[in-house]
């Protein structure tokens, strides 16, 4: 037969004039990016392959990166507030107006009184600077979003094993043979979990998703356990229980690398009842079960006993496995006990339990790479136990997060599967001890400096953030005896506390990239009351607020003055060692930003904004003598700061000729070297210092070399957490610094120095029976917040959300598709569309996270489905609890951290008529576009095809 | 399937028109020269239009001459090349006959042929279409057919062969119904061989892939209610056959009547043919939830 | 034109396991972003910003709940594009020629100059495998990214669709069907590869790798831990013994 005839086709078409190597901003993961530039705009962007996060890979928004960038929404001039708060009324000014307004708010405040100015910042990754601004200005109002984040998460596994799970660590992806992931829908490492599960599926290893929702990761997982939410901790604990009764745990492991040897004080009159017993220079002691005497900790060959009832200079103790034994084997925590609460029946804990000693013990691997730990002892070999773990807000975003974070790494550090082959492994800078984190600070001067960092981590009552008479210093109440150790801050409580005077009134509310006016407070409809409040004198009760978004967001409509920032693309970043690093757990790293694109509108970047800004308050650290401006824009500062001497935000190509790694004098062509180098810097640990880091002499030395810290610092894991007690011992009324009488019991209760659980505060105030159900949201995975509405791409596969309502819960209301249900909460009530999903906690319902918006934001026509049917579940939460028999509305948050409990949400349901126009609600009235609207119809890349 | 008015259109009237050109083909409808123009005018703006109104969907009809060069595989391009012929033939035809007064047998033979022809591929358009079960059946090319038939009888005043076609469309009607509506059950293909999930246990959408709508949704997932569907085949069946039938058979001919039967009849056709698109489901249906 | 070519001597497509799809869309995105500026016409989003966004994809990631009866249910994501059938109805009825089978490699393309955008592919098309684009008048479907695969001004190993290289999970896979050592054969042989409504008699080139087994469907339990027995003096029993190793 005739030849097929086809047309011909260039198969080698041009695909660009130009790559430039950066990393990605459409979230927080910062994967590497090769933008593909045509006629000088964005035509591609994809993975860059050589990049350590993400090697080659990219995810839905990185992706979507060109609709961002060019998006309708983009603010083009800083803008001055016109009409009333929240009207979205504005006229766009010059920056040398925006900067005189600024300083003529900001100046008279540094003089008299630095706490009138409150800084917060959200989705912000250069806190190390943001931090040192604010410190330089003399505010102790400064904290990043931590706070509403996962700060649970963050100070749980600080405070217990120097590093969380989070970004600081990450599974042994390679070697794990069984991976267990509580709580996470998507989490900041987005694109390396989704490798990291690939590689597992690929080869075979076992999956355990724990999460009330079976849905992305936990749809592949070889096995889905829907807990009830708010119960991880007992689940955990009551595994713990089945693992020590069997002799399941790794005795050598806990006698080498943690305090579970370490005699505890257990005389009940002591001042020092709980703590650990030391000798005359402070060195923990510990049994030798040879010798039959005290030794401190860390004597040569010491042969710690792991029980036992001893006398220490007449003071009764024992090691303090012994009271982790004694509190976990009690029936409390058996299988049978817990079941109904948890949901998940005694035979599944159980046989979970049993599966992980299995894999633990029964599996381990060697790898065959000599070693030496920090008390000089040589191993030829690198044993593992292939099981690890992962965990995220489901977890920490309750109000028993912290502990609950806490029995998790008990868990791993129990099976002896920290920082081993197989195991969970930390990514330099971590682990740092706690001794290696700053603690917090607070003491203000008027004109001067903050007396040093302001956030960190308090080793007793005597480092919280308190006056002389006891009352908060700082706005948002953070280090208080409400929560003493919020170590992240709490910007969800600073409007409201700002609002309310309460603990003082302040002047100037200046924001970084957050929502505060819509996805990311709690009771958003009463935030949107207090920003736009007036007092007796017709001013606003919170008199200034200055505002950076890059986009016509919810919250520029409630600001005063809008420093408008660059698109990602257009500007100088740094993801620093000293803030969230990029780190792999065989490498240290970190990256930067740049101009790829020149921006076409009146904006700056907003580091550079906020240094030129610091140089006109003439803020130490940002002026020379003179008084000139240090710094011409934030890569100068990049390039030419140092926190120490030979340390700045960028630890690749130091010094002169560029050949510094970590430690080395200002290099003036470090970014151009980045550049180069494709927008990163990575240096690998040694092989033998790849595992067991916090006590492998080749890695102590090597993590000195490179700046990560000054001097060596083997340490071991904190289960059995010291500073816990001290503040318990003080509810008890020991020592001077007292908590006040209606904190005592709760301070007591919740700071247990070993993991413990109690019931979710919301749920244990309102009555079950009038909110019956959880009700939770899921970050989705081709959203990021509230910014991927405005893409043209992204909005169309998150246009609007349904709430998923578990099959149960459907029939009984007799829901059909379609339907509208009210649901209620001891807060607020919202109408909203339902959709049935049946891999579902029978007692849960949810929906996506920050899909809703307010009509006329983000470029967005007014009958956007994101603004008509699509809405957020913030408007049920509030920030306090309801009122307790005392009347006292205490906060809803973790009583430890003060970590928002976004999931101890409960709710009531039922099925209602659909709105006649069909939008949820509330149906919060429309806000002005500074920006107008976005074009009709998009066809991106026409002129190339 | 979206029941667009184009299409519909098009199928209906270009049947009518060929219908007619069949039996102006086989000899019937011994008229004067005048007359004859104005039945063979009729055949052709019937034929022409619906042709041209097929164009309205398309996307680029400025190329629709493109469509006449894959007679060898497809039936829309069979279609194109035989409506053309077709018309052109008959075209001959028709000038002889009114021009001349010359009604050249063979001729009209080979273009009733032609009709035929035109009108079976028009039919086989859909009827070849498995991923629609409904139309992808025999019934589909005999319906399209008879149609023709019966309106272009109809519309050459053939009384009596009209009425019993007539009642014969009726029939096949209702047994097309009656087989299409199993006909999905029939295909095999359900969600569960749709996702290959279906050894798994039951299977149902959880999330399309775009909260919003997109092509295949609008044009190929058409919903339309059990009971509203059953009205309108009332009103098809009643209109479109059963009433030009008993007029064209039970009451004595006449102009008045001839014209009411034609009115009822392209009623039913209409209704008839909306429904062939509505009631029609596509597989991919089954990606988006639809049974 | 176009019939079918008798045999390809390729048979380019795709492997997307659904073991580990995790369901983000990344495909969706990086296929949309590659094509809308390369391969013919751009993939146009009509009212883009406004109440009813439509917008032209090759690719489209759906999700499917199973359930058997008193057992939980299982989430599967489902990513679907063209599956470059052997016996594509979509090329056969094509009237222009703009649709057609590669005979080199089996891909699946229109010729967007030819097409005159009558729709009946997409409707001959059991899949939902093509999409008329509403601003230019031509149906569009995934390529396999016949502008890349080939393409010398990308690097080798960059050769790939745009969908492939992005997957996070790696749960897209590219090659060849036609040789039977290629990866994407052998992992269609190691998994039992599916075909799509194989009843329709397509022929789909392109294999899905079915879900394996969940433990908490099938019911397996392990047997729980035995307690150290008090003869041998209970836990602290245990912890003598385990001491006395070290
Ligand atoms: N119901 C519920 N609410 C939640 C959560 C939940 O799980 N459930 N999660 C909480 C958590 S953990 C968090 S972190 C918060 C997140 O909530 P937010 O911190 O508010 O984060 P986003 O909404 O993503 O973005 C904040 C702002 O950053 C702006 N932005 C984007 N890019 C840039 C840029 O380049 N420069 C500048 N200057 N601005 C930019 C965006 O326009 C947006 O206005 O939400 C919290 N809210
Ligand atoms: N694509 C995308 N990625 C993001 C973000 C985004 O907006 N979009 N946001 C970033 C930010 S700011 C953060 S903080 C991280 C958060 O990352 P994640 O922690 O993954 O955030 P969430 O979506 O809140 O997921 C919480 C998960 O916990 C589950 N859960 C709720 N309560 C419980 C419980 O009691 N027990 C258990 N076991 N599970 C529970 C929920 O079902 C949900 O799956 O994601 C980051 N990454
Ligand atoms: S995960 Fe996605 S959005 Fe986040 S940085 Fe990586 S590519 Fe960008
Ligand atoms: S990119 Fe990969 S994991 Fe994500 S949806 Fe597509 S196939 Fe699934
Ligand atoms: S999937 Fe659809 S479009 Fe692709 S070849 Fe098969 S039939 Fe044609
Ligand atoms: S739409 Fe284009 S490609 Fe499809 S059948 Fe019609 S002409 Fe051919
Ligand atoms: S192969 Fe190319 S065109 Fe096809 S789905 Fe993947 S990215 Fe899209
Ligand atoms: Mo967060």
């Amino acid at each position: 037969m005739a030849k097929h005839n086809q047309p011909q086709l260039d198969t080698s078409p041009k695909v660009s004039d130009e790559i430039r190597h950066t990393t990605c901003y459409m979230c927080a993961c910062r994967c590497g990016i090769n933008v593909h530039l045509r006629d000088g705009k964005v035509a591609y962007i994809e993975g860059n392959k050589d990049h350590p996060v993400n090697k080659g890979v990219l995810c839905a928004k990185g992706s979507a990166g060109i609709m961002q960038h060019y998006a309708p929404s983009r603010l083009r001039a800083p803008l001055k507030r016109v009409g009333e708060r929240g009207e979205g009324k504005f006229e766009e000014i010059s920056w040398d107006e925006a900067f005189e307004i600024a300083t003529g708010w900001l100046a008279p405040i540094r003089e008299k009184n630095p706490e009138k100015l409150a800084f917060f910042t959200g989705r912000d990754q250069s806190q190390s600077m943001t931090g040192w601004w604010a410190q330089a200005f003399g505010t102790p109002n400064y904290a990043a979003h931590g706070g509403f984040c996962s700060v649970n998460m963050a100070a749980g596994g600080i405070y217990t094993m120097g590093g969380a799970f989070w970004e600081f660590g990450a599974p042994d992806w390679d070697h794990t043979k069984l991976f267990m992931i509580f709580g996470v829908a998507e989490d900041h490492d987005s694109n390396p979990i989704k490798m990291g599960l690939g590689k597992l599926k690929k080869r075979g290893a076992k999956v355990i998703g724990v999460n009330p929702i079976r849905s992305g990761y936990n749809a592949i997982a070889d096995e889905w356990v829907g807990i009830t939410p708010g119960t991880d901790g007992l689940f955990i604990l009551s595994m713990i229980h089945e693992l020590l009764k069997a002799g399941k745990v790794d005795l050598d492991y806990l006698i080498r690398y943690t305090n579970m040897s370490f005699l505890v004080n257990q005389d009940k009159n002591s001042d020092e009842h709980g703590l650990f017993i030391r000798d005359s220079d402070g060195k923990e002691q510990v049994w030798d079960r040879v010798k039959n005497a005290p030794a401190a900790w860390d004597a040569k060959d010491v042969k710690p006993a792991m029980q036992g009832a001893y006398m220490v200079n007449d003071i009764a103790c024992t090691p303090a496995f012994m009271l982790l034994a004694d509190k976990y084997m009690a029936d409390e925590f058996t299988p049978d006990a817990v079941a109904d609460r948890v949901g998940i029946s005694a035979e599944r804990i159980k046989s979970i339990a049993a599966e992980l000693a299995q894999v633990a013990f029964g599996e381990q691997i060697v790898l065959d790479r000599p070693w030496t730990d920090f008390r000089g002892q040589k191993h030829d070999q690198m044993i593992g136990r292939p099981v690890s773990f992962h965990a995220m807000r489901g977890i920490s975003a309750h109000s028993n997060g912290f502990q609950t974070a806490r029995a998790l790494h008990v868990l791993q550090i129990l099976l002896g599967s920290v920082e081993v082959p197989g195991g969970f492994r930390f990514k330099p800078s971590y682990p740092k001890p706690v001794e290696a984190h700053p603690k917090p600070h607070h003491n203000v001067t008027p004109g001067q400096p903050l007396d040093g960092p302001h956030l960190g981590y308090p080793r007793g009552p005597e480092d919280l953030a308190l006056d002389e008479n006891g009352r908060p210093k700082r706005i948002d109440k953070a280090f208080t005896w409400e929560n003493p150790l919020s170590a992240h801050g709490l910007m969800h409580m600073v409007i409201s506390n700002a609002h309310a005077g309460d603990p003082y009134k302040i002047d100037t509310l200046f924001m970084y990239m957050a929502n505060m006016s819509w996805n990311s407070s709690m009771n958003t409809s009463g935030v949107m009351d207090m920003l736009t409040d007036k007092d007796e004198n017709g001013e606003y009760v919170i008199p200034h607020i200055i505002y950076s978004d890059a986009y016509s967001s919810e919250m520029v409509a409630f600001s005063d003055l809008i420093f408008p920032d660059t698109t990602y693309l257009e500007r100088h970043d740094c993801i620093s060692l000293l803030d969230r690093p990029i780190c792999e757990p065989d490498a240290l790293a970190d990256s930067i930003r740049w101009p790829v694109v020149e921006p076409d509108r009146d904006v700056r970047g907003f580091q550079t904004a906020l240094i030129q800004l610091g140089a006109k308050l003439g803020l130490p650290g940002m002026v020379n003598e003179d008084g000139s401006p240090k710094f011409k824009d934030y890569a100068d500062y990049i390039v030419n700061h140092e926190r120490r001497p030979g340390v700045g935000p960028l630890a690749g190509f130091r010094g002169k000729d560029g050949t510094g790694k970590g430690r080395g004098e200002p290099n003036p062509n470090q970014i151009q070297a980045y550049i180069d180098n494709g927008g990163f810097w990575l240096d690998h640990i040694p092989e033998s210092a790849s595992y067991f880091k916090p006590w492998n002499m080749d890695y102590q030395n090597w993590a000195v070399e490179r700046g990560i810290y000054d001097n060596v610092q083997p340490f071991v894991f904190q289960v059995y957490q010291e500073t816990l007690q001290k503040f318990r011992l003080a509810a008890e009324g020991k020592g001077d610094i007292q908590p006040p009488e209606h904190l005592r019991e709760q301070v007591r209760a919740s700071m247990d120095p070993l993991p413990t659980w109690w019931e979710p505060f919301e749920q244990a105030l309102v009555n079950k029976d009038e909110f019956p159900h959880h009700a939770l949201t899921q970050r989705p995975m081709a959203m990021y917040h509230s910014w991927g509405t405005q893409n043209a791409w992204l909005r169309q596969i998150h246009g609007h959300n349904p709430l998923y309502v578990p099959t149960d819960i459907w029939n009984a209301n007799g829901f059909q598709d379609g339907d509208w249900a009210l649901v209620t909460s001891h807060h607020g009530a919202i109408t909203v569309p339902v959709a049935l999903m049946e891999a579902l906690n029978a007692n849960t319902v949810w929906t996506w996270n920050a899909i809703g918006k307010r009509k006329g934001a983000w470029g967005l026509q007014d009958d956007a489905p994101e603004s008509t049917k699509g809405f957020i579940l913030n408007h049920l939460i509030h920030e306090l609890l309801p009122a307790k028999d005392d009347g006292q509305r205490w906060a809803n948050s973790d009583p430890i951290t003060g970590q928002a409990a976004w999931f101890d949400l409960r709710v009531r349901i039922e099925k209602t008529d659909p709105p006649p126009d069909l939008h949820s609600i509330p149906d919060v009235a429309p806000q002005e576009s500074p920006v107008g609207r976005g074009p009709k119809n998009v066809e991106y890349g026409k002129e190339w095809t | 399937m979206h029941p667009a008015p184009s299409v519909i259109i098009f199928t209906a009237l270009s049947g009518l028109g060929f219908g007619m050109m069949v039996f102006l083909g086989l000899g019937y409808l011994n008229v004067v020269v005048l007359t004859a123009f104005v039945f063979v005018a009729m055949a052709y703006a019937l034929a022409g239009g619906g042709l041209l109104s097929s164009l309205f969907h398309l996307g680029h009809p400025e190329r629709f001459l493109k469509a006449l060069t894959q007679w060898r595989s497809s039936w829309l391009s069979r279609e194109g090349i035989l409506s053309i012929l077709t018309m052109g033939i008959f075209g001959i035809y028709a000038i002889l006959w009114i021009f001349m007064d010359m009604r050249i047998e063979l001729l009209g033979y080979i273009a009733a042929l032609l009709s035929i022809w035109t009108i079976f591929s028009t039919s086989m358009i859909y009827a070849q279409m498995k991923s629609v079960p409904r139309w992808n059946s025999a019934m589909t090319p005999i319906l399209f057919m008879l149609y023709a038939f019966a309106g272009g009888a109809l519309l050459t005043t053939q009384v009596n062969i009209a009425g019993w076609m007539m009642a014969a469309l009726a029939v096949a009607q209702i047994v097309a119904w009656l087989l299409g509506d199993g006909a999905f059950a029939k295909s095999g293909s359900d969600m569960g061989t749709a996702t290959g999930l279906g050894g798994l246990g039951k299977v149902r959408l959880l999330e399309k892939p775009h909260s919003g709508t997109n092509y295949l949704m609008k044009e190929m997932v058409y919903v339309i209610g059990r009971k509203h569907a059953l009205k309108l085949r009332i009103i098809a069946l009643s209109t479109g056959m059963v009433i030009p039938a008993v007029l064209l058979l039970a009451l004595p001919p006449g102009h008045m009547i001839g014209l009411l039967a034609i009115l009822s009849h392209m009623l039913g056709l209409f209704t008839a043919r909306w429904l062939f698109f509505a009631e029609a489901e596509h597989v991919v249906g089954l990606y988006y939830g639809q049974r | 034109m176009t019939s079918l070519p008798q045999s390809t001597e390729k048979k380019l497509g795709l492997v997307i396991d659904l073991d580990t799809c995790v369901g983000c869309h990344a495909c969706v995105i990086s296929c949309k972003e590659w094509n809308t500026s390369n391969y013919g016409a751009p993939l146009s989003d009509m009212d883009a910003y406004g109440a009813n966004p439509v917008g032209t994809f090759l690719n489209r990631v759906h999700t499917f709940e199973v359930k058997q009866d008193d057992k939980p249910a299982q989430v599967t994501h489902f990513p679907k594009s063209c599956l470059h059938c052997e016996d594509a109805p979509c090329v056969t009825v094509c009237p222009t020629g703009a649709s057609y089978k590669r005979v080199e490699d089996g891909i699946v393309l229109v010729n967007e100059n030819n097409c005159i955008g009558c729709g009946l592919c997409a409707w001959a098309c059991p899949y939902g495998a093509r999409e008329m684009d509403a601003a230019e008048g031509v149906m569009k479907k995934c390529t396999l990214c016949v502008d890349r695969i080939y393409n010398e001004n990308i690097p080798q190993e960059d050769r790939v669709p745009s969908c492939v290289r992005t997957c996070p999970a790696g749960a897209r896979h590219f090659g060849d069907f036609a040789d039977p050592q290629s990866n994407v054969s052998i992992l269609s042989a190691e998994r039992a590869g599916m075909d799509m409504m194989p009843e329709q008699g397509t022929k789909p080139v392109n294999k899905y790798l079915p879900p394996r087994p969940k433990s908490d469907i099938t019911s397996d339990i392990t047997p729980a831990l035995t307690a150290q027995s008090a003869e041998t003096g209970g836990f602290l029993g245990w912890i003598d013994r385990t001491l006395e190793k070290l």
